[in-house]
């Protein structure tokens, strides 16, 4: 069980700030930092519960409350201790770890969680296929049983990091005669098995960031199955629940991000200030500042154990604030915003947000409002789950997917 | 220049428990004394102001002093429970003193004025600040000409005066109690675009009065009691938001066209869906400002022009949204949505514009103009 599932009262039932200090403490008797090699501290680290100290005992944590994780950090930090960075493994963090602590089995998580946290082993998302996107539950790559395996067969498009993953999580189609939401199976697909071909993908930026995965023949144990056979889709939104939080996590200080870059370029060119653009970079600063805050707010219920509706409401503003502010930089600019460091063809190296060149920060954001379910699906998402707004009628609930037009 | 290296620390954001059970008290008794309809039938009478629910909120629920010790009489509370009451009181457009006696009771703490904060935690007296309602916390004050403590000068659009017992004016460079029964005192209420809070014009003729403080504290003591009234006006503000989204959401769930309910028609649901994130974003932004309010935080003036600068253009348009979605009814005088309206507009105006303080932002964040060096 997680903070988030568990009440403040269960949570008061971990251990406390002291003992988790303690535990801290004791781990670094054991584990010196000084020469410590890098994995071998954090897979030591993973296994004495200090990874997260929310999540239970024996995957990564202590059963402790959420907010404790924090006397952790601070005191490897104060002792200069290998760094864990999250950043290496987005995919693996933010959707595969959730999901299989979610619906996988005992085995599942041992086999793959620490290795995931280590960020030994990267992981990437199959879901996007060329006929299914926004309608993920219309997607077409097929398994089929065949023993203790299932033989995959099809086509996905948009994969992020797949160049450099180990795992992917895979949905296909189980069952083509049923309703095409629940003739789903999720899966947990070996990206290293044969009949995995990995095309790179250019995108706008000029960067191949995310690929084309074609999956020809490829066979997967069942026991790399997540959840039940024809259960693909429920185990598939719990992903997608997390991804958007994942893209948004995180309490930053004041003008960092995007904010921070344009207050520093408008303090850079005094040249280029106009009434007008005053107005709009202040107008800027305070809704990246109300977005700030609405996401320390949305932390602060998650650690008393009641998460709100705010998630798909920050991803949507978060996308949003970052096309406008990257938008407004390039024209604080002027001549600088009319150069790109390098459109040649290459695999992108993760760089914070802020040191990536301004005309690269502009060119990526408009991605912020299609990856993870596009603004308008959002739209929809808080329209009917939040408001309680009731659903538009539907031509393709109750057909057969094999019947659907396509 | 300071501060784009700082990051002042963020309090809770939540709700308390108290919190929340002061919400539902206030809520139970605005929905016993204050349905829209009582609201909308008093708009048109000869007391606009309904004091007899105000003296039962200050003398029942210590509405009026919650920030005031209990030895002076108040709740011994905070601003954030203050906050809370604001925007309970915003969702019922209650026709009550509340903003401008909260202006006050800041400024009679900042001079240290105990007899008259008494008057006002039970309720009795309603106390305002004579300057005009559009005013930005820190704006220069109406110049009053002062003889031997005897005041003259007209302030025109004074926030909840037409009710007031007493007025606070700052005058030539002191602050004095006029009780509006002064001959020199005239007070007439203004035919309000906002009739839910209407407003009134003071005209001082040599009027006489007590004066509470002298010097430079109190143009200080002003700019500080109209940053509390940013504050919780912003809290107003979140409730008149959320508000009009409810009104709008039954409505879009209910009304029928085309065979089916409006809501399920994309183009409306994604604007109810906006709305709703822009006040997610606004209780945060609100709830900080309370917050500030209450510690006495250091960033309090950012905290303040911040929840004006955001929530000015929130409470405007979804009381602009809520009526549009509404269609014909929404312009109905018999209905509750232009109570809404009128209020958000009084509301983007009152305490400054968000504009103005999107420039104070400018100026306490060390953002330059075009003119400017920093
Ligand atoms: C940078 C990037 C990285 C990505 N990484 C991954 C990844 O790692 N793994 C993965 O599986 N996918 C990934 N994606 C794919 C992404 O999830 C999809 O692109 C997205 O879900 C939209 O699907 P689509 O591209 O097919 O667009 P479509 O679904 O065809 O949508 C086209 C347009 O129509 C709108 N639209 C569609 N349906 C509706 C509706 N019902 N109501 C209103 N509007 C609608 C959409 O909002 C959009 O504007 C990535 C995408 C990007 C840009």
């Amino acid at each position: 069980m997680t903070a988030v599932s568990s009440g403040p009262e269960q949570a008061a039932a971990g251990p406390g700030g002291s003992e988790v200090l303690d535990r801290v403490r004791e781990f670094l008797v054991g584990h010196p930092t000084a020469g410590a090699d890098r994995l071998a501290f954090l897979r030591a680290r993973f296994d004495a519960g200090l990874a997260r100290v929310d999540l239970p005992p024996g995957q990564g944590g202590l059963g402790a409350d959420r907010d404790l994780q924090a006397v952790v950090e601070d005191e490897l930090r104060a002792v200069g201790a290998p760094e864990h960075r999250p950043s290496d493994n987005p995919i693996g963090h933010g959707m595969a770890g959730p999901t299989l602590r979610a619906f996988g089995t005992d085995e599942q998580c041992r086999r793959w969680l620490r290795p995931l946290w280590t960020g030994e082993e990267a992981w990437c998302q199959l879901f996007s296929e060329p006929g299914a996107g926004s309608d993920l539950a219309g997607l077409a790559t097929r398994a089929v049983r065949e023993g203790d395996e299932w033989v995959v067969h099809g086509r996905k498009v948009w994969t992020s990091l797949a160049d450099r993953a180990r795992w992917a999580l895979l949905v296909a189609r189980t069952d083509p005669s049923v309703p095409k939401h629940r003739g789903l199976t999720y899966f947990v697909c070996d990206m290293h098995a044969a009949g995995v071909e990995v095309r790179p993908l250019r995108q706008i930026t000029g960067e191949t960031e995310f690929n084309e995965v074609v999956l020809d023949g490829v066979r997967i144990p069942d026991t790399d199955r997540v959840g039940e056979v024809g259960q693909g889709w429920a185990v598939a939104q719990g992903t997608l629940m997390n991804e958007r939080v994942s893209y948004t996590s995180g309490t930053a200080p004041r003008h960092s991000g995007g904010i921070g870059a344009l207050l520093a370029a408008w303090h850079d060119h005094p040249e280029r200030r106009t009434a007008g653009l005053h107005d709009r970079v202040l107008s800027l600063w305070v809704q990246a500042e109300a977005a700030r805050l609405t996401t320390a707010r949305w932390e602060q219920e998650l650690a008393r154990g009641r998460p709100g509706p705010e998630g798909s409401a920050i991803k949507l503003e978060h996308a949003r604030l970052n096309q406008e502010i990257s938008q407004v930089e390039l024209e604080v600019l002027g001549d600088a915003g009319l150069r790109y460091p390098d459109y040649s063809e290459r695999a992108p190296e993760p760089v914070p947000w802020t040191e990536a060149a301004p005309g690269w920060r502009y060119l990526r954001s408009r991605a912020n409002s299609i990856e993870g379910g596009t603004s308008e699906i959002l739209r929809t998402v808080v329209g009917e789950r939040v408001l309680g707004l009731p659903p538009e009628p539907r031509i393709d609930k109750d057909v057969p997917f094999s019947e659907l037009p396509r | 220049m300071t501060t784009l290296a700082e990051s002042p620390p963020v309090g809770d954001l939540r709700y308390s428990e108290v919190e929340e059970d002061l919400r539902a008290a206030v809520r139970a008794l605005l929905d016993r004394r204050a349905g829209w309809q009582d609201v909308l039938a008093r708009t048109e009478t000869a007391e606009p102001v309904d004091r007899a629910l105000w003296r039962t909120l200050a003398a029942e629920l210590g509405c009026a002093a919650l920030p005031v010790a209990e030895e002076l009489g108040g709740a011994g509370a905070s601003w954030r429970e203050a906050a809370v009451v604001a925007e309970e009181l915003g969702r019922a457009v209650a026709p009550v003193p509340f903003l401008g006696c909260s202006v006050a009771t800041a400024l009679l703490l900042a001079v240290g004025e105990r007899d008259l904060l008494a008057g006002l935690a039970g309720g009795d007296r309603i106390v305002a600040l004579a300057v005009p309602a559009a005013s930005a916390p820190g704006e220069p004050l109406v110049p009053l000409a002062v003889d031997a403590d005897r005041i003259s000068g007209d302030v025109p659009g004074v926030l909840d005066a037409a009710a007031a017992d007493v007025l606070l004016v700052p005058a030539g460079g002191a602050l004095y109690a006029l009780d509006v029964t002064d001959p020199g005192v005239r007070v007439t209420p203004a035919v309000s675009l906002d009739m839910t809070r209407p407003i009134a014009d003071v005209t001082l003729d040599a009027a006489t009065g007590r004066r509470l403080a002298t010097g430079a504290v109190v143009a200080d003591a002003v700019a500080a009691a109209q940053r509390i009234g940013a504050v919780l006006l912003a809290a107003e503000q979140l409730g008149v938001a959320r508000r009009c989204l409810d009104e709008a959401v039954a409505y879009l769930r209910d009304r029928h066209q085309f065979g089916r309910p409006l809501g399920s028609f994309q183009a409306l649901k994604h604007r109810a869906a906006d709305l709703a994130v822009l006040i997610t974003q606004a209780c945060a932004v609100a709830r900080y400002a309370a917050d500030c309010a209450a510690t006495g935080a250091s960033d309090l003036p950012v905290a303040a022009a911040l929840a004006q600068a955001h929530l000015s253009p929130t409470a405007l348009r979804a009381a602009q949204e809520c009526l549009q979605l509404h269609g014909g009814i929404g312009f109905t005088w018999e209905y509750v949505v232009h109570l809404f309206l009128k209020r958000a507009t009084s509301q983007a105006i009152v305490l400054g514009t968000a504009d103005r303080h999107r420039a104070a932002l400018g100026e306490l964040l060390g953002v330059p103009g075009p003119e400017e060096t920093s």
